[in-house]
């Protein structure tokens, strides 16, 4: 029999970044919440300072920080006919685990929309007419704007002490920054990171080109900084090491160096880790939620009754829960019937590789997660689609990661070089100084075919079905990717290199799912207008269920080109408003269906 | 011998782990890096090493193998004397090795596309111990010998037609065998020299990787200038 614990006002489903911000939003309303999070706690001091963190074989070979796929993973195809198998390693994305979440290994790159891709329908519909999107192709908006989020993209970086420059305050054009980007109406709380030599060179190349350059916005403090919170953040140093590491530094952000040092210590918040939810439970109407259902550590079965349930977790672990409990109608892609797992999208990805001459010291070693040079001059909607036929666009930057020896060493660009012996050492090291790599970072519609559901086969270690994504590449974004490329070469060849080589798959092949590309996968518990279009309203509400709130990149229509993180914690900071201000006063429904 | 450095390696470990990390400079790593390592080898040799996971066999074919993968040459160090078997042995005891950090549940479709990922239900200890003994088999049926006893143009002919799949093995695709091998044997010449690779820090010299200093904030604004320091290791020894 089940063990049942006292009730409490708000549990919430995973600890990291929308669970730190819903967390800190509601204790300090007054609630008592607390957090099930089914991995360990994690934190700066007692898992990752320095030296043991720059450990390149157990962060980014083995993955120290990421799901334990043992115990749970997802599974794959690429058609609604076909078997889906097991993502049995880490590739195409890596999903995190423990306190904090990916939001510990992230690299800190803190994008906001692009405008008008908070209203891709009708958008587009206006600017190129209905015939402009094709039938299968699912995007509709967000039912927020821009103007709505602006106030929690500011707070948000705050939070994080984002380093950047402002490129549009209140609608004025300064010198610097983005000049595309959204009116916004402060600076960024830090000044840029600098730029290395080669974020010089790619700088120079875009103005060149006449693209408009500018710091890429990042979640790596470039100086010392206190947050609204109160939470202190250190310089980074260029360290290397910050995608699958935790940071040691105290500036890259995380649940961990921005809200966990004060909401851990808040009589009304409480984490239990160890926890795997594995059901959010419901009344008998089907319309109210009473609580979760959880493992505990000893395997035991536990009964947590609230008032509110928030999931809190990642984009897959969110879809898949609501599935496991029966909450809003699965989706099916024969229909087009149903709302859950609808609308799964992710990124398609491409570089520039440059190749300086000989005698080029880029020192690639010296690196930040976020820090470069970016422009969006080809990004979203910025560029006449008319005469193209695609829809979308690249978020474009040259940032220096780090010179990982393992994961990043490659041979010469566009050269036929064996993968091992003599020839492969000397093409290492010729390349090592001297190649850059422009990434383009691109958009991924919604189509009606790809989609979640639960798997029919595969379990995970307390015999539940696995989470199934059904996903595969279309044209839309081969002809996206292609036509940004062509454009990105001429950038290259700006910086009279001894050649460029562009790094784009043909359009027309199929997910690689063994080589990374990003964690950007999104959708699956879609915010829309109505719950004919969506799982959730604009202040991420269940439509169905209206005490369940639902977080993350679960919530996008269709994926940008930018990186998530902005929107997913604006989004939060926009739902908690909601509730601290309107549900709380008169539990139901935010928005009237 | 080693046990007298052996307190002191572990009394600076101590020490750096209590350092806070913002008053570590680029010269901390420098300061802690003059100690020998505990066991110094001959030059151009890995030092002693007594496999536990692999046999005796398996470890000539391993010796072998890696040394074709990362030569010692005109570009640097070698899989050989940088410890790679070494690496690889001792990665086999860890749950890696045991396929641990794997969703290993089955059915296993092993029919379909390579992009659908890793869809063997054998880990990296199977993996090894099939591929080496299916590998000397077919040498055996071949060529007359085992791997680690042909000549080197003949060994280096073996791997080519593997990393092809060119050869058919029963077990297990030679391919996946191979690519296996060529991975760990990458990560044991780049990975931190404490997982027993990457000795005196040759793989890392070979590329011009300084290691675990991370910590740049002085060189950022040195463009196209050679950042001038050689690499340290996590537990200290200087390159």
């Amino acid at each position: 029999m089940a063990i049942k614990k006292d009730k409490v006002d708000v549990v919430m489903v995973g600890l990291g970044w929308t669970g730190a911000i819903m967390g800190m939003e509601l204790t300090e309303a007054g609630l008592n919440v607390l957090a099930l999070e089914r991995g360990d706690m994690r934190d700066t001091n007692t898992d990752t300072p320095y030296p043991k963190a720059v450990d390149e074989l157990k962060y980014s070979v083995r993955g120290a920080l990421f799901q334990d796929l043992s115990r749970e993973t997802v599974t794959i195809r690429y058609g609604v006919a076909d078997t889906a198998v097991p993502y049995r390693q880490h590739g195409s994305f890596l999903l995190g685990d423990g306190v904090g979440g990916a939001g510990f290994h992230w690299n800190g790159m803190m994008y906001r929309n692009l405008p008008e891709e908070l209203n891709m329908r009708t958008h587009h519909e206006q600017k190129y007419g209905k015939k402009f999107i094709p039938e299968d192709m699912t995007i509709q908006d967000h039912g927020v704007t821009y103007e709505e989020l602006e106030p929690f993209y500011d707070f948000s970086e705050k939070l994080m002490a984002v380093s950047g420059k402002a490129g549009n305050l209140k609608g004025k054009i300064v010198a610097g920054g983005n000049p595309l980007e959204g009116a916004r109406t402060d600076e960024f709380p830090t000044k840029p990171l600098q730029y290395q030599y080669s974020a010089s060179l790619v700088e120079k190349a875009m103005r060149d080109v006449g693209y408009h350059p500018y710091p890429a916005p990042a979640a790596n403090a470039s100086e010392p900084y206190t947050n609204p919170y109160g939470v202190r953040l250190g310089p980074c140093n260029y360290c290397g090491f910050c995608e699958n590491y935790g940071c040691y530094m105290y500036s890259k952000a995380s649940p961990q160096t921005t809200i966990l040092p004060v909401l851990l210590k808040r009589k009304n918040f409480e984490v239990r880790t160890k926890a795997q939810v594995i059901k959010v439970n419901l009344d008998a109407s089907g319309k109210r939620a009473t609580g979760v259902t959880y493992i505990d550590a000893q395997g035991r079965e536990v009964e947590q009754p609230a008032d509110l349930v928030l999931l809190t977790a990642f984009q897959t672990h969110n879809v898949r829960l609501l599935l496991l409990s029966g909450i809003g109608k699965p989706y099916d892609p024969v229909t087009g019937e149903g709302v859950v797992g609808k609308n799964f999208a992710y990124q398609y990805n491409g570089g520039i590789n440059v190749v300086m001459p000989k005698g080029t010291q880029f020192n690639p070693f010296i690196g930040t997660g976020a820090g470069g040079v970016g422009m969006d001059d080809l990004n979203a909607d910025q560029f006449d689609h008319g005469p193209l036929g695609f829809i979308g666009g690249a978020s474009i930057r040259h940032v220096r990661y780090g010179g990982r020896p393992i994961k990043q060493t490659g041979t010469m660009p566009g050269e036929k070089v064996p993968n091992w012996g003599s020839e492969w050492k000397g093409s290492v090291q010729d390349a090592y100084q001297r190649t850059l790599t422009i990434g383009m970072s691109g958009s991924v519609m919604a189509y009606r075919d790809c989609y979640l559901s639960l798997d029919p086969t595969y379990k995970d270690a307390n015999g539940q079905p696995l989470l199934r994504m059904t996903l595969n590449w279309k044209e839309n974004e081969g002809k996206m990717l292609t036509y940004i490329a062509g454009e990105m070469e001429k950038v290259g060849q700006a910086m009279n290199p001894e050649k460029v080589v562009k790094a784009v798959r043909k359009t027309g092949s199929s997910w690689d799912t063994r080589v990374y590309q990003s964690t950007h996968l999104t959708g699956g518990a879609i915010m829309g207008t109505t719950p004919k279009n969506s799982v959730i309203n604009k202040y991420l509400q269940s439509w169905d269920v209206p005490n369940v709130f639902v977080y993350g990149a679960s919530a996008f229509p269709q994926n940008m080109g930018y990186n998530p993180t902005g929107l997913v914690t604006a989004l939060a900071y926009h739902s908690a408003k909601a509730i601290r201000e309107q549900y709380l006063k008169n539990p139901g429904p935010l928005v009237q269906a | 011998m080693s046990q007298e450095k052996e307190p002191r390696r572990r009394f600076l470990r101590q020490v750096l782990a209590i350092v806070p990390a913002t008053t570590l400079g680029g010269t901390t790593a420098v300061a802690v890096s003059n100690i020998a390592s505990a066991d110094a080898p001959e030059p151009g040799k890995a030092r002693a090493y007594q496999p536990t996971y692999f046999n005796a066999a398996e470890w000539a074919f391993i010796n072998a193998a890696v040394d074709h993968l990362i030569p010692s040459d005109q570009y640097g160090a070698g899989a050989l004397e940088t410890g790679v078997p070494e690496f690889i042995d001792r990665q086999m005891e860890t749950p890696y090795g045991a396929g641990k950090l794997w969703y290993m549940q089955g059915p296993f479709h092993t029919d379909l596309v390579p992009e659908l990922g890793y869809q063997l239900s054998l880990v990296p200890r199977d993996i090894y111990r099939q591929g080496i003994a299916a590998c000397n088999d077919w040498c055996t049926k071949n060529l007359g010998k085992v791997f680690a006893d042909l000549d080197k143009a003949k060994q280096l002919d073996v791997l080519k037609q593997m990393e092809g799949g060119k050869i058919a093995f029963d077990a297990l695709p030679a391919k996946t065998f191979f690519s296996f091998m060529l991975g760990n044997t990458k990560e044991g010449y780049f990975a931190d020299p404490m997982y027993g690779g990457n000795q005196k820090m040759g793989g890392w010299k070979m590329v011009g990787f300084p290691g675990a200093r991370a910590d740049y904030l002085d060189w950022v604004d040195q463009y196209n200038v050679k950042y001038p320091y050689g690499p340290v290791s996590i537990l200290g020894e200087k390159g």
